[in-house]
This record gives structure tokens, C-alpha cells and sequence, in this order.
């Protein structure tokens, strides 16, 4: 479904992503690990579409379209999701008014006509149950006043409510303590179908305890220079990254 | 016309701006003429006006309708209020008269409650409107107010007794009517007694496209433990130049809320005093505005903490696009002995284009040392970060704007409490922003 090849992506003239290659089928979850600064959380920004972020080479094509020349709203229509490292706080949008929005664009895009007022408040509890997210925060403006754990269950919470064909979690598990992790990889592993695909990039190996990848690839300098099981995730974690930066390094 | 022009036309037609006048007008008329022989129209120069352009307007040769010509026109037929539910009384003041021939001026209010023109109120009730009328402006050396009690022959006179609870709104219509370049000043007065409660929603309109200058000044008196709201609503063409100032006396345990909402306009001051004058009184001011073209607005405000224990809050937010300014003056006083005084104020702007102009001067003066006090004022863009986070979420450019914009203005709209009104303001500020008219139907041109 996602082809990226040769991606090259700057930052304000500086090169982040140097060539990278991925390929993702349905039913599938990657695990992108690596150190830090080697381009993680540019790539999920790349692919969403941030505009601070400029593609200089390559391409992504998602089930055959190319996506790069799409804008971000295009994109998410598609079905593509990122889950924010750092969620934005939009005081004075609620909700599910912002859900709504987003619900009914999706549909737009599809000639679908506007989900009735019932039929979302449907949907709304059901996922909110799935991922056990307070009916307070429901309530609230979007992300304002949540605690770091609300805000990345939030996150799951609208991909439970857009179901993606692929989600791109970036470092979903940071600044979640351990019931977090267990409630947000449980929303993750409930949506987990034949037809969609994860991208899971995570610091730490202790998300694929809960998240259990096909493929784990570490990312270093701007590409992806190993590629494994998910017992390579168990090695990364003993060993560190070392041992493949000077592998990299000598090559 | 120019200031000279001016006096020379007050001196040819003095006697017969007071024979078409309320004679509690013609009272004070001879002295503020002289109060604006003297002073003359505000300049630049001063500081309190260093943002207004309305004296850059007043050239225009204007016609008064001094003699009281009719104006041929039927507010009540041409004039279909669009706020569905709101079920006020319903008032108009065409140019500069109160008119006396709609449903509910021709009926009296509940409970003793009455809203007439200044003319009738002056026959009626000339005890009571002697008692207040310019008791609030008495220490007023401003020209504008002072030509407009040169030549304003009439207003409105809203005046709710002792105790009475007005469920229903008041809604007062302001129509700009005229064939040529018109000029209209209004005097208004509002009594609400102690213990009394009531609410107002003033709506400004222009009908033709001809220049138009209104210079409206409203006296505000709200007794002990009463509690007064004034929505003011301006809808009005690119050509409309708007002074309002309004002069509020607050006594003990009194409420007030104002709220002025600005959709569309050509130049506007609204300058708004209020004085706390009895302790534990609350007051609530605020407003927002969109505005673009040339679009001229300003909140010129001056709150006076006079007494101790008395609250106040400010909360003033402009969307600016196009090429269009804004300005905010906020000046609170917290005057010697007002101890435990609580004065917050929050001005809040974003400018949508680069021509768009900002001006923001919040004025914190305290005299008193146990007091909570703060303002912020900001002006800026729309949070990218924000826009990003909605359109990854599917919501269109277009859309996530709006959706940011009209979030940007809920906390204004909070603070109108009369829900049809503020269900109606929120989609009139969507339409607006959306780039539609966001006239009521009714109004040929806004």
C-alpha cells in the first residue's frame, strides 16, 4: 500500500532523510526504531504532509498514488493518520465539533452525504469506550488541559473514529506510564485489521511488548540501515545502537 | 463641513433645533454649544484620539434633519428582525428619531417599565429625567459630546423602576435612512432602578448608500443590586462613520454586562466610561469584531474603580483582515482607598493579512495597594500548529480556519445571555467569516 523510495527531506536547508526506502502491505506493522535525531519523527511528519518540512528527492506513493503532492487534509482523506509526538491544544474547538468536521469531510470526499447527529453520537461511544477515554474529555476543547497520557489517548481515539488504512504513530509512548501503554497499544490492537497497516516509531522497545511488529527497521542517519524481526527490537535494547552505527559507520 | 460651518449653523437654526426637541434637551443645549465653540472637534493630536479618524470623515457636507422632515419609510415593513426566538420588544430609531409608531411603542411595557423618545420622557417624566440626564457626562470636556448636545433633538428613554424584572429583551433598531450624506445624533438615557433587572440589545443598520455620520451618546444609570445587559450589534455599510459613547453609573451590587460586537462597518469609536461607584459591583466588558476592506474600529474603554470590592472584566478580540485597523484602548483606574479591587482585562488580536493594523493600549492605573489587577494584550496570526493538527485530521485549509476563528471568538459570544441572540451571533460571525453577507434579511444594504 505505502512505497517510499530515495526520500529526501530537508528542515530549513538541512538534510534530515537521505535516501529512504520502505515498503508497507496491508495487514502489516512496522516498527521504526533508532537514535536520536536520525530522522524518525521527520519521516511521520513527511508523510502527513508538515510544511515545515521540504521533499527534496524521491517519492511516496500510497496504494499507487503519489501523495507527496497532496495537501495534509488530502492525505488524511486517503487514509492516512498520524498520531502527534506532541499534540496541539485548540482551545474554543470542541471536541466533537472538531470531530465532526473531521468525520464529515472524510466523507465529503468520498460523496458521502453528512453523518446524522445520532449516528455520530453513536459512533463517538463507541470509541470512546475502545479506548477508554473519559466522556469529560469528550466534552472538552480539543486537547486543552489534558495530561500528556489523555492527549496521546485522544490521538488513538480519533484514529478509532477515522479508521485509517495506515496509522503512523510517532513515539506514541512517550510520557505514558505503563496503564497508559497498556490502554493506548490496546486501541492500536483492536483497529489492527487484514486491510490496514501500522508504522509504530518508538525509542524504547518496551511499545512492541504491547504492539507486536512484523518488521523492525532502524532508522540512522536519514535512512534505514537494518532491517529485522521483532527480535531485533530485543537486541536494540540490549545492546544499544552502537554496535550498528559503526557497522553503518564502516560501510 | 468644517468646525466653523458648524457653529455658524448651529447659530442660524439654534431656535429651531429646539422647537423640534425635548425642552430637557434644549436645558443643556446653549452651554455645551458653547463647551464646543470653545473645544471645537478632538484632534489627533490628543491622546485619547490619536486612533480615530472619524474627524478625517466630518468634511463631508452632511445634511441634519433639523426641521424634522418625515422620513418616508416604514421600519417595522422594511425592517424584518432575523433572530428567531428572540421574541424582544422591538423599537426603532430612524436617523436620529425615536419612532413612535411600531407595535411596541405604541403599547407600555410591563410593570412600569418604559422605553419612549426623549421628547415624550421629558414631557412625562421630566422629575426623573431631570434627576439623571448629564449627571454621568458632568465632567466631560469632549467635543464630539459636546456638539452632540448641540444638536441631538432626540433619543431613547428606557427606564425600568424599582424591583421590576423585565424577562423580555428590549431590542432597539438604529436605521440610517437617507436619499443625500446624512448626519445623526441621538441622546439617549437609561434608568435602571435598584433592585432591577433588564437587558438590551441595540442593532445598528444603514439602508443607503450615501455617507453617513451618527454621533450617539447614552447615559447609563444602574441602581443598587440591579442588574443590567447592553448588546450593541453593528451591521452597518463601508460608509458609515459611528461615534458611540456610553456613560455608565454603577452603584452597590449591581451587575452589568456590555458586549459590542462589530460584523461590518466603515469608521467606529465606541467610547465606553464606566464608573463603579458602589461597592461589590460587578462589571463585564468586552466585545470582538470582524472587520476587513478600509475598515476602521475602535474600543476606546475607561473603567473607574471609585469604591473598594468591586470587579471588573475586559475581554476584547478582533479578527483583522484585508487592509483594515483596529484599536484598543483599555484604561482602568483603580482610584485611592478601592482596596480589594479585582481588574482583569485581556485584548486579543489577529491580524490575517500583512496590511492589516493593529493598535493595542491597555492603561492600568492604581492608586490602591490591595488590589488583584492584570491585563495582556496580543496580536498576532493564526497558530500554524493548529491548522496543521486539523488539516492531518482531514479538515480542509478553508474550514480548520474558520473552525480556529470562530473558536477565537467563543468567549466573547459566551457572554451574551440571551441565547437566541448568541445562537444567531455565532452563526452571523460563521457566515461573516466565511466570506457571506452576514446581514439580517431586512436591510438593503450592510
Amino acid at each position: 500500500m505505502l512505497e517510499i523510495k530515495n526520500l529526501h527531506a530537508t528542515v530549513a536547508g538541512k538534510e534530515i532523510l537521505k535516501g529512504l526506502n520502505l515498503t508497507v502491505r496491508p495487514g502489516e506493522v512496522h516498527a521504526i526504531m533508532g537514535p536520536n535525531g536520525a530522522g524518525k519523527s521527520t519521516l511521520a511528519s513527511v508523510l502527513a504532509g508538515n510544511p515545515v518540512f521540504t521533499v527534496t528527492e524521491g517519492s511516496v506513493t500510497f496504494y499507487g498514488k503519489d501523495i507527496l503532492t497532496l495537501a495534509p487534509e488530502d492525505r488524511s482523506r486517503e487514509g492516512v493518520f498520524m498520531s502527534f509526538q506532541y499534540p496541539v491544544e485548540i482551545p474554543g474547538v470542541s471536541m466533537v465539533n472538531f470531530m465532526r468536521a473531521a468525520i464529515n469531510e472524510h466523507r465529503k470526499y468520498k460523496g458521502l452525504e453528512p453523518i446524522s447527529a445520532s449516528e455520530f453520537l453513536k459512533l463517538m461511544r463507541a470509541k470512546k469506550e475502545m479506548v477508554e477515554l473519559d466522556n469529560k474529555l469528550a466534552n472538552r476543547s480539543v486537547n486543552e488541559g489534558f495530561s500528556g497520557g489523555e492527549k496521546k489517548r485522544n490521538e488513538i481515539f480519533q484514529m478509532a473514529m477515522l479508521e485509517p488504512r495506515l496509522s503512523i504513530l510517532d513515539e506514541t509512548d512517550s510520557g505514558l506510564d505503563i496503564d497508559a501503554l497498556r490502554i493506548v497499544a490496546n486501541g492500536v490492537n483492536l483497529l489492527k485489521n487484514k486491510d490496514n497497516a501500522s508504522i509504530v516509531i518508538t525509542h524504547y522497545q518496551r511499545l512492541l511488548d504491547y504492539i507486536v511488529p512484523d518488521f523492525v527497521h532502524v532508522l540512522y542517519q536519514g535512512r534505514i540501515v537494518k532491517t529485522g524481526s521483532k527480535e531485533l527490537a530485543l537486541e536494540l535494547e540490549e545492546r544499544g545502537y552502537d554496535w550498528i552505527k559503526k557497522e553503518f559507520d564502516a560501510q | 463641513m468644517n468646525e466653523q460651518q458648524y457653529i455658524d449653523l448651529y447659530r442660524q437654526t439654534a431656535e429651531l433645533i429646539k422647537k423640534h426637541s425635548a425642552t430637557l434637551l434644549n436645558d443643556r443645549r446653549d452651554e455645551a454649544f458653547e463647551r464646543f465653540s470653545t473645544v471645537g472637534f478632538p484632534t489627533s493630536k490628543q491622546e485619547d484620539y490619536l486612533y480615530c479618524h472619524l474627524m478625517d470623515n466630518l468634511g463631508i457636507n452632511y445634511g441634519l434633519n433639523i426641521n424634522r422632515v418625515n422620513i418616508p419609510v416604514d421600519p417595522t415593513n422594511v425592517f424584518k428582525c432575523d433572530v428567531p426566538g428572540i421574541q424582544a420588544y422591538l423599537y426603532f430609531i430612524l436617523n436620529d428619531e425615536f419612532y413612535t409608531r411600531s407595535d411596541a411603542a405604541q403599547k407600555a411595557l410591563p410593570k412600569g417599565a418604559v422605553m419612549c423618545s426623549m421628547i415624550e420622557a421629558s414631557e412625562r417624566y421630566p422629575e426623573l429625567v431631570k434627576h439623571y440626564l448629564g449627571k454621568q457626562i458632568r465632567e466631560n470636556k469632549d467635543g464630539f459630546t459636546a456638539f452632540n448636545e448641540s444638536f441631538a433633538q432626540d433619543g431613547y428613554f428606557f427606564y425600568i423602576p424599582k424591583d421590576v424584572v423585565l424577562d423580555t429583551p428590549i431590542q432597539l433598531i438604529n436605521i440610517l435612512r437617507s436619499d443625500v450624506d446624512l448626519m445623526a445624533n441621538g441622546r439617549n438615557l437609561i434608568i435602571v432602578e435598584d433592585g432591577a433587572q433588564g437587558k438590551l440589545l441595540v442593532c445598528d443598520h444603514t439602508m443607503d448608500n450615501v455617507n453617513f455620520f451618527a454621533n450617539r451618546v447614552t447615559e447609563i444609570f444602574i441602581g443598587e443590586n440591579a442588574h443590567f445587559d447592553y448588546y450593541a450589534l453593528e451591521n452597518t455599510h463601508n460608509k458609515t462613520n459611528s461615534l458611540s459613547q456610553i456613560f455608565v453609573n454603577q452603584q452597590a451590587d449591581s451587575r452589568l454586562i456590555t458586549n459590542i460586537i462589530g460584523l461590518n462597518n466603515g469608521c467606529t469609536r465606541n467610547h465606553i466610561e464606566i464608573e463603579l461607584n458602589g461597592e461589590r459591583a460587578e462589571t463585564w466588558l468586552g466585545g470582538m469584531l470582524v472587520s476587513d476592506c478600509n475598515q476602521q474600529t475602535e474600543n476606546f474603554t475607561v473603567i473607574r474603580h471609585n469604591v473598594p470590592r468591586c470587579k471588573s472584566n475586559e475581554l476584547f478580540k478582533y479578527i483583522l483582515n484585508g487592509s483594515a485597523e483596529g484599536a484598543f484602548s483599555g484604561r482602568i483606574l483603580v482610584q485611592k482607598g478601592a482596596q480589594k479591587t479585582e481588574a482583569y482585562q485581556t485584548n486579543r488580536n489577529i491580524c490575517l493579512t500583512k496590511q492589516a493594523r493593529m493598535y493595542a493600549k491597555p492603561q492600568l492605573e492604581i492608586y490602591a495597594d490591595d488590589v488583584k489587577c492584570g491585563h495582556g494584550a496580543t496580536t498576532g496570526q493564526l497558530d500554524e500548529t493548529a491548522l496543521f493538527y486539523m488539516q492531518a485530521r482531514g479538515i480542509g485549509y478553508a474550514e480548520a480556519r474558520m473552525l480556529l476563528l470562530l473558536a477565537f471568538t467563543s468567549d466573547v459570544l459566551e457572554h451574551v445571555e440571551i441565547e437566541a441572540l448568541r445562537d444567531r451571533l455565532h452563526l452571523l460571525v460563521e457566515k461573516r467569516l466565511r466570506g457571506e453577507e452576514s446581514k439580517c434579511k431586512g436591510c438593503v444594504i450592510c
